[in-house]
């Protein structure tokens, strides 16, 4: 033991990050989830043609070395489209989740640590929530609120947050429990104090789980609202909207199909790579070093 | 002189309800606990595990709310303050707890959890680290340690950690709730120690609550014995220990490793705190209880020395205990680690 490590011990965030370094699979995802996020911010950047731009002389061709995807049915460049449809999905994914856990997170804690009907009211908001599927909740507040990216992403952070009610509440009830939240109530912490500064800290790491593993199904719920008409409008592109269009061509042109399809395919795979790899890292019960 | 702390008929009932969230009846953890602990002293509560003391030590730092009685802090009505005054007030009255792995914040470092209080009532102001570091030498503890997790420290070094954490606010009261007993034997005797020193040097005023009668013959100046949530016998340490007139206190005496434990006085269990018996609450396992035991409830009766209990003036005279070897095992310990660590 080196004598830093007598002068400041090793906080357990800090562990946490030196385990997941050691998971392979979590590494794996997280490479995928970094060449993903880099292609969406860099796509105007790096996509070889203009994803908007249509072409009459080059219809549904085969992938080639001009064209590595190949074209769509207005001689748009497919590459060019998977690059700039990943804004929509990673844009869909991180902000929806964020928006859920920013509902979510809050009123879960109130329900936890309020009183007994704050939690009544609150739980039974969450569960009629819950009884209804998850996309489908998402499909009816997107119709009604209009077809638009924007909408589709409210619609999704809404329809995502009563996971992170019921997360944060039992977790949260679970904390008040304890000896350490008893010891902050004698020491005099106000309320919001011992929410916000001895319960939010200690219920984060499976926040965090729950979030990245939400952020694959946001980005599947963004691609079915779009396949669906409900998010990203044509022209622009997004993997949802470009496999809805191939469904016409599966036959004779797949690669309108293949490509998207294997985008949304890869990106969810690795957030939940990743999200199982924070699991496992984050788990005080595993005694893996 | 009126006393810093100074309880009144407090009653706490938890009601338990059936599905349909009627109420079927009641835990009656405390029922009826009057007592008074003066500036400087230090006030024992024993008993058996369920008897309510615990329950009790919340109540008096009104952590829960009792369902009847008073409670007065420095001559203070601490059940009529506020939610922030009261919170004010907690600088003066602090709690250390049995288990120093389940009362630390995981997620704080030493430095952070004995910052806290003082950061709460602004005490110290920009001198916190200065403050910490008096703390952990105060406790034994090397001041270089405060970077570190609680997670790194075993459950001796936790408590002291505790400890500096409750004496961070300058409290005038601290309530110990079994503050040794989750603690290795051979740690117990240093904390004990650490507490005896402390209460000295900084003229704390202590309630502690513990079954280990070892414990409590060291630091108690006064000691009040619980049985099903209510006190049954009340006297300066040394005559509870040399004279006392509960048989049930007896029984406590008896049942202290070292006394030869030949005598059987306590048989059965603790009946149960939903319907306690009738009379006197103890008569179920009193080798001497008579008719009226069973119907008649005893009141604590006495001048410095009380005692509920119908029987006091004529039971037996109880066995001495032998002198030291109560404290043979503890005394055993602390010889062994002046040894080793000075």
């Amino acid at each position: 033991m080196s004598v830093a490590a007598i002068e400041s011990g090793e906080s357990p965030g800090r562990r946490a990050l030196r385990r997941f370094a050691q998971h392979k699979l979590a590494m794996f995802g997280l490479v995928i989830v970094v060449i993903f996020v880099a292609a969406a911010a860099l796509a105007p950047w790096i996509a070889p043609f203009d994803p908007l731009e249509t072409s009459w002389s080059r219809l549904r061709q085969p992938p080639s070395w001009a064209h590595p995807f190949g074209t769509d049915e207005n001689g748009r460049d497919v590459l060019s489209r998977v690059l700039h449809g990943a804004r929509a999905s990673m844009m869909a994914g991180v902000i929806a989740v964020g928006g859920a856990v920013v509902i979510g997170v809050p009123i879960g804690l109130l329900a936890g640590l309020g009183g007994k009907w704050m939690d009544m009211v609150i739980s039974r908001v969450a569960d009629a929530m819950l009884s209804i599927p998850f996309l489908i909740l998402a499909i009816a507040l997107a119709a009604f609120l209009g077809p638009a990216l924007e909408n589709a992403m409210l619609a999704i952070a809404i329809s995502a947050s009563p996971i992170f009610v019921r997360l944060a509440r039992g977790m949260a009830l679970d904390a008040r429990n304890t000896d350490w939240v008893e010891a902050a109530r004698a020491m005099g912490n106000p309320p919001w104090r011992i929410g916000l500064v001895h319960v939010l800290p200690n219920i984060l790491p499976p926040l965090l789980v729950q979030a990245t593993l939400a952020i694959a199904e946001a980005i599947i719920a963004e691609a079915s609202l779009s396949f669906l008409g409900l998010g990203q409008q044509p022209p622009n592109p997004s993997w949802g909207s470009m496999l809805n269009s191939a469904q016409r061509f599966i036959e004779s042109a797949p690669w309108l199909a293949i490509f998207p399809g294997l985008a949304i395919f890869l990106v969810v795979l690795a957030f939940n790579l990743v999200g199982d790899g924070l699991r496992d890292a984050l788990d005080p019960r595993s005694q893996k070093r | 002189m009126t006393p810093l702390l100074h309880a009144q008929g407090l009653v706490k009932h938890f009601p338990f309800r059936d599905s349909l969230g009627r109420a079927r009846g009641a835990v009656r953890a405390v029922d009826g606990v009057s007592l008074s602990v003066p500036q400087g002293r230090v006030l024992a509560i024993v008993g058996e595990s369920g008897c309510g003391k615990s329950t009790l030590g919340r109540l008096l730092l009104r952590l829960i709310e009792p369902d009847a009685g008073q409670l007065r802090f420095n001559g203070e009505d601490v059940l009529a303050l506020p939610p922030a005054a009261l919170r004010a007030r907690r600088r003066e009255m602090q709690l250390i707890f049995q288990d120093p792995f389940a009362s630390l914040d995981p997620r704080m470092t030493v430095e952070a959890a004995i910052t806290e209080p003082l950061i709460l009532h602004k005490l110290h102001r920009g001198r916190e680290r200065t403050r910490v570091a008096e703390l952990l030498e105060r406790v034994g503890l090397r001041p270089e340690l405060a970077r570190r997790w609680p997670h790194e420290f075993s459950g001796g070094q936790r408590q002291r950690i505790a400890i500096a954490r409750a004496l961070a606010s300058e409290p005038r009261l601290i309530i110990g709730d079994e503050p040794v007993s989750a603690l290795d034997v051979s740690v117990q005797a240093q904390v004990v120690n650490l507490l005896g020193d402390l209460i000295r040097d900084l003229g704390l005023t202590f309630v502690l609550i513990s079954h280990d009668l070892g414990v409590v013959r060291q630091i108690a100046d006064e000691v009040a014995v619980m049985y099903l949530g209510q006190i049954v016998e009340q006297a300066p340490a040394e005559a509870l220990f040399h004279h006392p007139r509960h048989p049930y206190t007896r029984a406590l005496l008896a049942a202290v490793p070292g006394q030869g434990g030949t005598l059987k006085l306590l048989e059965g269990d603790v009946p149960s705190p939903v319907s306690p018996p009738p009379g006197c609450r103890f008569h179920t396992r009193c080798p001497f209880a008579e008719a009226r035991c069973h119907s008649e409830v005893p009141l604590l009766s006495g001048q410095t020395h009380l005692a509920a209990c119908h029987l006091q003036e004529s039971l037996p005279s109880p066995t001495p205990i032998r002198e030291g070897a109560a404290d043979a095992r503890l005394a055993r310990l602390q010889a062994y680690f002046t040894e080793h660590t000075t």
